[in-house]
């Protein structure tokens, strides 16, 4: 099973996480946490879209299965491309390890660099039309070398 | 030519560009007035690696990426 997966429009949580938990619960993992992210309905938007570019998204998410590894714990993620409309989830991320500890520090962890670092770009849907949520978005490191 | 696409946001088709190193592939944009004000906010990726040094020399079949600032979740 990919750790990562992409999926077309919304994630469907029920069979994401009971998948990802039925395929590990015999592993040994003392604590295994789970982050869903839910499109809030605020602002007048339909719901979100986005885009996602692949190969540096997975570069990205070796890492912290690497990462993961070395503390003997499993870095899981689901993520939505395209259209993810109003009280529907767009990412799910999990983290499994033997003990508590390392689980719950990793899933902060995970999260905020996710929101900083994964290649994906967010738009707010408002009367069918994507807008570009630049206001919220971050840029990369090193952004700004050909200016 | 060196392939220069356009992630995300960035309305833009991919160029094909005969330049040899990320500083004229700079001048090139910065003189394209629909790429020129997204040059400070993006990132750039060479053959998908991200880098942080505009003095970088590109060959031919090089793929360069622009990404714009993200936001996932």
């Amino acid at each position: 099973m990919s750790k990562l997966e992409i999926v077309d429009g919304p994630l469907y949580v029920n069979e994401i996480t009971n998948r990802w938990h039925d395929e590990y619960k015999t592993s040994n993992y003392g604590a295994m946490l789970t982050f869903v992210g839910v499109v809030r309905d605020e602002d007048n938007i339909e719901g979100l879209s986005f885009d996602i570019y692949l190969p540096i998204l997975e570069q990205w998410f070796s890492k912290w299965q690497e990462k993961a590894k070395q503390n003997n714990a499993l870095v899981l993620m689901a993520h939505s491309k395209g259209d993810v409309l109003n009280h529907q989830s767009s990412y799910i991320a999990a983290v499994y390890s033997p003990k508590r500890r390392v689980a719950l520090e990793m899933i902060d962890e995970f999260v905020e660099d996710f929101k900083a670092n994964a290649p994906i770009w967010k738009y707010d849907i408002k009367d069918g039309q994507r807008v570009y949520a630049e206001d919220r978005s971050t840029k990369l490191n090193g952004a700004g070398i050909l200016n | 030519m060196v392939s220069v696409e356009f992630l995300g946001p960035i309305n833009k088709k991919t160029m094909q560009l005969d330049v040899k190193s990320l500083a004229q592939l700079s001048e090139v944009l910065k003189a394209d007035e629909d790429i020129s004000s997204w040059l400070d906010k993006c990132a750039v990726a060479v053959n998908d690696t991200l880098i942080s040094d505009k003095n970088i020399s590109l060959e031919s079949g090089d793929k360069v990426s622009l990404l714009p600032p993200v936001c996932g979740g």
